[in-house]
């Protein structure tokens, strides 16, 4: 139990520190890779910093409400995940959250704010049965959904999961939204309508935000750890690199890609969850 | 036991006597009493039965009520075939010529030497059903009457416009009025409904089930094809043709059940089947029955065409009666389904519907059609529960007719309000609906998210579902509700979206919604909001005792305790966020951006050349991916593979002699 809250604790003070962190270091070798020099590693808490000292304006009573309940809810499902409860609650807890930052954006009924978010809808859409899968998967290989009993076992889970970690990885740039599926909302000025679904956030709650997606990229690399975990320190060392290795290969491919269409996205997100998705839980289900 | 005749027989005597009520304010007290004394008796009912896990109880006079039935069963072939004939539509007769004869012809032959001890079975699953219909069917027929007002007052107006174009006296006009308001037969019909909806819930004896079975499905005939348009007559048609094809395999069900079991009850029937030896042939008649009645691909479109009728039909259908029926009846026969052609089909349609159904429904921009569709996609969920035949399914399957009772009927009446007060029932149409009817947004709202979002109800039921498909072993079933539960996910929310869209300066229309429209309503957020506290009671206290009578041990569940505290937690914070900051800022308000000057209004900027340009927003409706009619097409071709297979085993394993 004390455990338990020394998790969560410590997820809820480091995540976006290290999330902020982890953004820094994304802004930077981006920069290097286009040949700039970039901005300090700490840029983004700079960012954040100064978003709160600007002037309280807002499109709408109701906005600041729902991207406070995002923000509430993604650290909610990252608090569910590190206190090692179960996986399935992460993942509805975490579509509980977009669904309150996708209604943010349509509440402001702007232009520019809805098409984002009917975008990141189709995001949502486009990864969740890649999502629920890697919950099962987890299931079948190990018998529970729970976090806290995965990482006791004594296998590591990759060897099962080889289909299902892949089908992750690639849904994980559309989670990410880095391109070429940065629909919704990108930091690329050159391939966004005016700023997706951000457009109409201001201020204290674009800072919100943005701590918000620190919260969701920590509990995404969360996933990924969970692959290699055999109880070992090893285990969870190589856990962490190839988080790290993940990040960089999707910093690697939002700068290599132009943003593509919503079919391709949805479409080659489906065909691949059934490609190697699938045929992983066949494979478990009969082997 | 006298509860139950009470409760077939008391909504039995109130629809008589509103069919010759003609007096708005006398049908109003009627109706509102009455609700009051069904909620209160069937509490009683289940209060006072609470104990039993399971009562088998004969009636007295079982035989001549048999009797009764029969007779009353003639007539009503007799007015579906003269019906049909008058409206052309010879397919109806067909199936009643069939029908009615080879069952009687069966009950006087055959089925008369074999003794049925006990008609009625009292279990958990019969209370739990008693406690849907009698709370949320009788809540909708208190809405019925305000949303019957308005309606009624619709036809005035296009009746008497019709009389003056025709040049007839102010007198004649009047009386035409008069002949016009058919509410006496909507309310008998409703009530009626009610009635036997009760009896078929409470029924042992097939025969018995079999006769309420087949007043529903007429019951919902009339209600479909109340308004007596071309195409309420022909949706109205095809929903008894489906239902009399049901109808007929119910038929079956019990000839075969009657010749090579020798018995009539379902409670013998399930215990030959626990025993080890097949009742497969009857089990797969009988499923195809609850198939159709379910609105399960390929028998979608009766469900769907129901919705010409007045949104209470639609309400009532929907959530707490006839689709109910058809589910109720695979849950009970989930224990001798399973890995038998009779399960594999159950659950091929039902997770071949719970798809395409949710990708189908991405595809309408029409309220009531969004909730048809996925009505018969969770229907579709709950079938391939009661198809699976284990303890944790059906677990789910029950959990999901509780929770979607629930809501599903929450939402019905809401688009039924915004229908009549917006004038439209298309979900384009309801954008800024939180300015203009701040409450009723709400309550949508609500309902929405119980039938998707985490913690609310439905998606406790799927995800027990989830688990219990995994631990079958079932794969496709896995990846079907993988994919379904996310196209769910896309329809729900871009409804909400458009709902949360902020228009300043709407006039506020609430005040003008009916008082029992409202009660209602605001009685049905409470109960989708204490379903969500309550289930782990319902589940320890009900479904546990049910499940372990029937399948034995039960004792590890898809949502542990753990799971359960989070979900509520998760609720309270929910809660405590919309009290504390919904809709309340201090910061300035400033147009939005519009890529060219606001007007102030956020709907009007100034393009180029000084022009005003209004800016109208859509959402998505992917129509050349989840077009409706592919989505159906798919769905139906799939189920259509799983029965034809499951029958032709069946059949070939019959003929062989191996039963």
């Amino acid at each position: 139990m004390l455990y338990m809250i020394f998790s969560i604790v410590a997820y809820l003070v480091l995540a976006p520190l290290v999330g902020g962190f982890l953004a820094g270091v994304d802004r930077k070798i981006t920069a290097r890779m286009q040949g700039r020099v970039g901005p300090p590693v700490f840029q983004p808490f700079y960012d954040v910093l100064k978003l709160i000292e600007k002037e309280d304006i807002t499109v709408n009573r109701v906005q600041d409400f729902y991207i406070l309940c995002f923000l509430v809810f993604t650290a909610v499902a990252g608090g569910i995940f590190f206190a090692g409860e179960s996986l399935l609650l992460v993942i509805f807890a975490l579509t509980l959250a977009s669904v309150f930052f996708i209604i943010a954006a349509f509440s402001s009924n702007s232009p520019y704010a809805q098409l984002g978010a009917e975008r990141e809808l189709l995001q949502v859409m486009a990864a969740e049965p890649m999502e629920l899968m890697v919950a099962i998967g987890f299931y079948m290989v190990i018998g529970t959904f729970d976090v806290s009993q995965i990482i006791q076992v004594g296998a590591m889970p990759l060897p099962y999961l080889i289909g299902i970690f892949l089908g992750l990885v690639y849904i994980l740039t559309i989670k990410f939204r880095k391109s070429p599926f940065d629909l919704s909302m990108s930091h690329h000025a050159h391939q966004e309508l005016v700023k997706g679904m951000t457009t109409e956030i201001s201020g204290k709650t674009l800072a919100m935000t943005e701590v918000a997606h620190w919260y969701e990229n920590i509990l995404l690399l969360g996933f990924i750890f969970l692959f290699f975990v055999n109880g070992t320190w090893w285990g969870a060392l190589i856990g962490v690199v190839v988080c790290l290795l993940a990040y960089f290969l999707e910093i690697l491919i939002d700068n290599s890609f132009a943003r593509m269409k919503w079919q391709i996205a949805f479409k080659s997100a489906w065909v691949v969850t059934i490609v190697v998705g699938v045929t992983n839980l066949l494979v478990l289900a009969f082997v | 036991m006298g509860t139950i005749v009470f409760l077939v027989g008391f909504p039995l005597i109130i629809a008589l006597a509103l069919l010759v009520v003609k007096a708005d304010s006398l049908r109003d007290i009627i109706v509102k009493l009455s609700a009051i004394v069904i909620i209160v008796v069937s509490i009683v009912f289940v209060v006072m039965n609470f104990s039993s896990t399971m009562e088998l109880v004969n009636m007295p006079y079982g035989e001549t009520i048999g009797y009764g039935m029969m007779a009353i069963e003639v007539c009503l072939a007799v007015v579906i075939i003269v019906l049909s004939i008058k409206y052309k539509k010879p397919l109806a007769a067909v199936f009643a010529i069939i029908q009615t004869p080879l069952l009687i012809w069966f009950e006087l032959t055959a089925g008369h030497h074999i003794e049925v001890a006990n008609n009625i079975c009292i279990d958990k699953l019969q209370m739990i059903m008693v406690l849907i219909i009698g709370i949320i069917g009788t809540l909708i027929c208190v809405y019925a009457i305000g949303y019957m007002k308005d309606f009624q007052k619709h036809e005035n107006e296009h009746v008497r416009e019709e009389a003056k174009a025709a040049g007839l006296s102010e007198e004649e006009i009047e009386a035409a009025v008069a002949k016009a308001d058919r509410r006496p037969w909507f309310f008998f019909l409703l009530f009626l409904f009610l009635a036997a909806m009760f009896g078929l819930v409470s029924s042992n004896n097939l025969i018995w089930m079999y006769f309420f079975w087949e007043i529903t499905s007429l019951c919902s005939f009339f209600l479909i094809g109340f308004t007596k348009t071309q195409e309420a007559i022909n949706n109205s048609f095809r929903a008894l043709v489906m239902n009399l094809f049901g109808g007929l395999g119910f038929v079956l069900g019990i000839i075969t059940l009657g010749s090579y079991y020798g018995t009539l009850e379902l409670s013998t029937m399930l215990t030959i089947g626990s025993m080890g030896y097949s009742v497969v042939v009857p089990a797969a008649f009988l499923a195809l029955a609850g198939i159709t009645k379910a609105a399960q691909m390929p028998f979608q479109s009766w469900l769907l065409g129901a919705m010409v009728a007045p949104t209470p039909t639609s309400a009532l259908l929907h959530s707490s009666t006839m689709v109910k029926a058809g589910v109720f009846l695979i849950i009970k026969l989930s224990p001798v389904l399973g890995f038998n052609w009779a399960g594999i089909m159950v659950m091929v349609v039902g997770g071949a519907t719970f798809v395409m159904a949710s990708f189908a429904a991405i595809s309408q921009s029409n309220a009531k059609r969004v909730l048809a569709y996925s009505t018969v996609a969770n229907l579709g969920l709950i079938t391939a529960c009661g198809g699976v035949g284990m303890a944790g399914a059906t677990w789910a399957g029950i959990m999901l007719i509780i929770f979607h009772a629930v809501t599903k009927s929450l939402l019905f009446l809401c688009v039924g309000t915004a229908e009549h007060q917006i004038g439209s029932r298309n979900i384009e149409d309801m954008d800024g609906l939180f300015e203009k009817m701040p409450k009723l947004a709400k309550y949508m709202l609500i309902g929405i998210a119980g039938m998707f979002l985490a913690p609310f109800g439905m998606l406790i039921g799927k995800w027990a579902t989830l688990v219990a498909f995994v631990d079958s072993g079932n794969i496709l079933l896995i990846v079907a509700i993988c994919f379904g539960s996310a196209a769910t996910a896309f329809y729900w929310t871009k409804w909400m979206g458009k709902l949360s869209a902020t228009m300043a300066g709407r006039e506020n229309i609430q005040g003008r919604v009916h008082k029992e429209e409202d009660t209602s309503q605001i009685i049905l957020v409470v109960l989708v909001v204490a379903a969500c506290l309550g289930f782990p009671l319902v589940s320890s206290e009900m479904l546990i005792p049910h499940l372990g009578a029937i399948f034995g041990d039960v004792t590890a569940l898809a949502l542990s305790t753990n799971n359960m505290i989070l979900m509520v937690i998760m609720l309270l914070a929910i809660v405590m966020l919309f009290a504390f900051y919904f809709g309340k800022t201090d910061k300035k308000i400033v147009p939005i951006y519009m890529a060219g000057v606001n007007e102030g209004d956020n709907l009007t900027f100034k393009g180029s050349m000084e022009k005003d340009v209004p800016v109208s927003l859509r959402n998505w409706y992917m129509d050349g991916i989840f077009g409706e009619k592919k989505m159906c097409l798919y769905g139906g071709i799939i189920s259509v593979i799983g029965m034809v297979l499951a029958f032709t085993f069946i059949v070939a394993a019959m003929l062989g002699g191996g039963m």
